[in-house]
């Protein structure tokens, strides 16, 4: 008798216990991350492609059971490229929509903005390339997963220059051109302290405005002071004007490119084609051996499935790998300490190197890379009117910092 | 609108503003309204100039930015509190709109229009090579430390908005309803008859540009605190030049009240897309907007007010 | 600095950018120049030439030239169209100027909306076998990618000239805006001869837009950039005259292209813009104007 009793309380409570469980396991709340996004205006591109990256980074986590057992959501929304619509939008995502975790929109103009924001609510803050934005606010919790360094200012050029350094004979004086824009303007600032510290002659100095059309006279001025090598700040545009120039004038330069951005873009490359070789330029993945990361084949061979048909930049080497780790180091920390406080995620994220696409990340004090990997990469052997020879190695060779050589320089640039 | 009745709803309109405050900490709101107010207050502002006097201007950013950049210089130089960085931004633009007065004496039209144009884009140019307040890379501007019994700073940047607005309507109410609303008005119909009529035209037109002037740089001076970051290009922005424009034209030009309507409704439509819709269609909204309003109501929403006013039995 | 190889190309390339940028102003020398309606919208409709030299080029490999005068019909109907729009809903009611204006800013922003929704944000080049090609004379550098634009800006530039003074639609579209009535009893209807004159306008933007994009990679925003040009040359040269446009348009590309090589670039648009500040303020006609 007791023992009926006492199977069927067992039971009973087993029942009960199984009812309330899945009761619960049934709608797990979710790990909401809020953000903007560039997803029209100036820097949609770059934007809309990230946005890809990061949708793989969120399917794969719920495909493994999400965080802390719950799933992952996004709740985004388009900035537009318009520094003023980001105030708004992250206060509607903390207070209204109320996120769990926020990760920052892509570019310094969209980053800035919600800066104020995200220190009074002491939210940890990982971020998509924007340059030295933090050294304006000093923020603790602020990570940033463009791999500049931790000056990101000098450190963007230093590889440029030191290239230069160690080719005989030594070149002397440098000519530097940059868009009259925020991130050209602080690339070609850095390249400027670069070239005074490691004792280069600045022979020409100017920028131009982003609406030019026709840089020929450009180049033909700086050809005029007859530079050894010069360094570009440039954005998608310009950068291909100025390469068709320098083609079309034949610049006599021993070392040509530097900080233009655009060369690492799929359309441009496939356009540009010949006329690239012999650029020494950044980046900061390309297809080489030593860059094989775990993960990063596996990761771009998704991304490039989801990007067709979209009108983004069809290979993705540039910016969605890192769309996907920084999102990545934030998932980790998560798990790492099993909770959503933010100051335990910060710290988490100060102390730990973490295994992601891009290879192992370790962020500094100041929240940038505790060591730079800006790539210097040289193009070489392209072919013309050929988008799937970059997919694979051997036409961006990595010749700085040496733990990611890949290749010897090619030197003096020739046409 | 009657005096009384007219004081009495901007007194209630800042009440409920500061009502708003003490209820709600939840900042998206204000945030949302601190840009709808920037919209009307830059709608207003153009209206002077275009709605009562019939001249168009296109380059209504530079106005806006320099009242945003005198705010950065200033603070930089001597970290002026907010009020006197205001005062300032709008002697800027009143003096700039001042000097476009006189440069324009003979223009009219489209001539004008393009004049604006041209002095906006030589304005940014200016502002991109002027390293002291960052160039063409930007100034970065951390929010203020102290905002009064505010529970944070975006609450207090949204009643100093509001002040300005109201302010800014009262002032336009009263230049419509006065001698020189009058005169500005005849210029407006027909210039050359004003002048043979003794309208002294041409102080007139310089009051006109002075006061949207004065205006624009006052809309444009706490910007760089609610955007923390300020580069010519957002602070030159096309948006703000079309929405300046389209604003009044949607609301009705002829009458004060109607940049206000026109702001409200493109402005909240446009907050409200921003965190719904999202995404290019943003874009879209104004352009729609602007073409199916003026193509149907060319007079705006109170032109369309006035008619169905008309056509009813009496 | 100033030696003499330096001098001749930069006035060379200014020229050359001169003349490109005369085609983009051509339309709206035509339907603001001579007609008084304020098409800001234009540089959008060279956008969508570029997209249409883009699309075809790539797939089919044409030559972007001939791709933009063989869209120009259709840009030619369309324009039409769109005029009837403006004429029934602001002109016939004498709306005009400030409605129109507004009119054509909401139609500009849905067509760099349709472009984008279309065609996403992504910079589009196109291929052709002179793109990077440089002819030399002497010391002068002529490259193709520029000289092509040019020599096409001025047939097209040419055509029109001789269109407006020497066919009787022509003359019909310069007199309408001068004297409405004088036309009307000549026994042309003015409301066709502006619609023509507007489809025409529109389908110089076909060609301009397969030139832009053979200088340079183009984006849906990037008409933007050539609004304030546009306007400028028109108003520079005179409201009216072709001829006086595309000179205003060469000044306008050698001033920039000298400011350039030996001031700096980043002075270009305050310079050319002064300019034209210039120009309205001391003789507002421009250089040909009636």
């Amino acid at each position: 008798m007791r023992l009926q009793r006492l199977l069927l309380g067992a039971v009973a409570a087993f029942a009960l216990s199984a009812f309330s469980i899945s009761g619960t396991m049934a709608q797990p709340k979710p790990i909401k991350i809020g953000f903007s996004m560039a997803l029209t205006g100036g820097l949609a591109g770059a934007g809309k492609a990230a946005l890809i990256g990061m949708e793989i980074w969120r399917d794969d986590v719920n495909k493994k059971g999400g965080l802390l057992s719950r799933p992952v959501e996004f709740v985004y929304y388009d900035d537009a490229t318009q520094p003023a619509n980001v105030p708004g939008i992250y206060t509607k995502l903390l207070d209204v929509d109320k996120v769990d975790l926020v990760v920052s929109s892509y570019g310094t103009n969209e980053i800035a903005p919600a800066m104020p924001i995200v220190m009074r609510k002491k939210l940890t803050f990982p971020s998509l390339f924007g340059l030295a934005v933090n050294d304006e606010f000093k923020y603790d919790r602020y990570f940033q997963i463009m791999p500049a360094g931790p000056e990101p200012k000098t450190d963007w050029s230093k590889g440029f220059f030191e290239l230069a350094l160690q080719q005989k004979p030594q070149p002397k004086t440098v000519a530097i051109v940059a868009a009259d824009a925020e991130f050209a303007l602080n690339a070609a600032a850095g390249a400027r302290t670069n070239a005074n510290k490691m004792g280069f002659q600045i022979v020409y100095d100017k920028t131009y405005p982003p609406s030019t059309t026709d840089f020929t006279p450009i180049v033909r001025a700086i050809q005029a002071t007859n530079p050894d090598i010069v360094y570009v700040g440039s954005y998608p545009p310009d950068s291909t004007g100025m390469v068709k120039a320098a083609n079309e004038v034949g610049l006599k330069a021993k070392l040509f490119g530097g900080g233009m951005v655009g060369l690492q873009f799929a359309a441009i490359q496939k356009n540009l084609g010949p006329l690239l070789n012999g650029v020494v330029n950044y980046d900061f993945w390309v297809p080489e051996p030593t860059l094989n990361f775990p993960g990063v084949k596996e990761f771009l061979a998704k991304y490039q499935e989801a990007a067709k048909g979209k009108g983004v930049d069809p290979l993705g080497h540039y910016l969605p790998p890192y769309a996907y780790a920084y999102l990545e180091v934030l998932g980790q920390s998560v798990v790492a300490v099993k909770s959503l406080d933010q100051a335990k995620i910060a710290a988490h994220m100060h102390k730990t190197t973490f295994d992601t696409v891009v290879g192992k990340v370790k962020f500094g004090a100041n929240g940038e890379w505790a060591k730079s990997r800006v790539l210097m990469v040289q193009f070489r052997d392209v072919q013309k009117d050929n988008l799937e020879q970059f997919a694979g190695p051997g036409k961006r060779v990595v010749l700085y910092p040496k733990e990611w050589k890949s290749g010897e320089i090619v030197y003096p640039y020739k046409q | 609108m009657k005096s009384a009745a007219f004081w009495g709803s901007l007194l209630a309109l800042l009440a409920a503003g500061l009502a708003l405050t003490e209820a709600f900490e939840n900042e998206y709101y204000f945030n949302a309204l601190y840009l709808i107010l920037q919209g009307t207050l830059m709608a207003v502002a153009w209206n002077v100039l275009g709605g009562f006097t019939g001249y168009v201007n296109f380059g209504s950013a530079g106005f806006f930015a320099m009242g945003a950049y005198t705010t950065v210089a200033l603070n930089k130089a001597f970290g002026l509190p907010l009020p006197l960085l205001i005062l300032a931004g709008g002697a800027v633009g009143g003096l700039v709109g001042l000097g476009l007065g006189y440069l324009t004496l003979r223009l009219k039209g489209v001539y004008f229009a393009i004049a604006t144009l041209a002095m906006a884009i030589v304005i940014e140019t200016l502002v991109n090579n002027w390293s002291y307040v960052g160039g063409a890379k930007g100034s970065y501007l951390l929010t203020p430390e102290e905002y009064l019994w505010f529970k944070s700073y975006i609450q207090m940047l949204f009643i100093v908005m509001l002040l300005l607005t109201l302010a800014a309507v009262a002032v336009s109410r009263m230049l419509s309803a006065s001698r020189l609303g009058r005169g500005l008005a005849a210029i407006r119909d027909d210039e050359v008859a004003a002048e043979c009529s003794g309208v002294p035209t041409l102080r007139l037109k310089l009051i006109s540009t002075t006061v949207m002037g004065a205006m624009m740089g006052v809309a444009g001076a706490p910007f760089p605190f609610f955007v923390t970051f300020v580069d010519p290009v957002s602070a030159f922005n096309l948006f703000i030049a079309v929405n300046a424009i389209a604003m009044p034209m949607i609301g009705g030009t002829s009458h004060w009240i109607g940049p206000v309507i026109g702001a409200l409704l493109v402005g909240s439509t446009q907050e409200v897309v921003k965190v719904t819709v999202s995404s290019e269609l943003n874009v879209l909204i104004v352009g729609v907007m602007l073409v199916v309003f003026i193509t149907l109501a060319p007079q705006g929403i109170v032109g369309l007010a006035r008619k169905y006013w008309r056509a009813r039995p009496s | 600095m100033l030696s003499a190889d330096l001098l001749a190309n930069a006035v060379v390339a200014g020229i050359l950018l001169g003349g490109f940028y005369a085609a983009v102003a051509l339309g709206l020398a035509i339907v603001f120049g001579q007609l008084d309606i304020v098409n800001i919208a234009h540089p959008a409709f060279v956008i969508v030439g570029s997209y249409i030299a883009y699309i075809l080029n790539s797939r089919f490999g044409f030559d972007p030239v001939l791709i933009g005068f063989a869209a120009a019909p259709v840009f030619f109907f369309v324009g039409a169209l769109i005029y009837r729009v403006y004429f029934l809903a602001f002109e016939r009611t004498g709306q005009e100027s400030l409605s129109g204006l507004a009119f054509f800013f909401g139609v500009m922003f849905i067509i760099e909306v349709s472009l984008i929704l279309v065609y996403g944000v992504d910079y589009r080049l196109v291929q052709a076998e002179y793109i990077g090609q440089t002819w030399s004379i002497g010391f002068v550098d002529l490259p193709l990618r520029m000289l092509v634009p040019f020599a096409m800006s001025v047939a097209l530039t040419a055509g029109i000239y001789l269109y407006l003074s020497r066919t009787f639609m022509g003359r019909a579209i310069q007199a309408v805006a001068q004297d409405r009535l004088a036309l009307q009893l000549m026994g042309a209807n003015p409301v066709r001869v502006k619609q023509w004159a507007f489809g025409l306008g529109v389908a110089t933007a076909a060609i301009a837009g397969a030139m832009l994009i053979i200088i340079g990679p183009v984006e849906p925003s990037v008409g933007r950039l050539y609004i304030g040009r546009a306007f400028a040359i028109v108003v520079l040269g005179g409201m009216g005259s072709i001829q006086g446009m595309f000179i205003a348009a060469l000044i306008l590309g050698v001033v920039e292209s000298m400011v350039s090589t030996f001031v700096g670039p980043s002075w270009s648009p305050a310079v050319a813009f002064g300019v034209l500040a210039l120009t309205l303020a001391l003789r507002p006609a421009g250089l040909f104007g009636r």
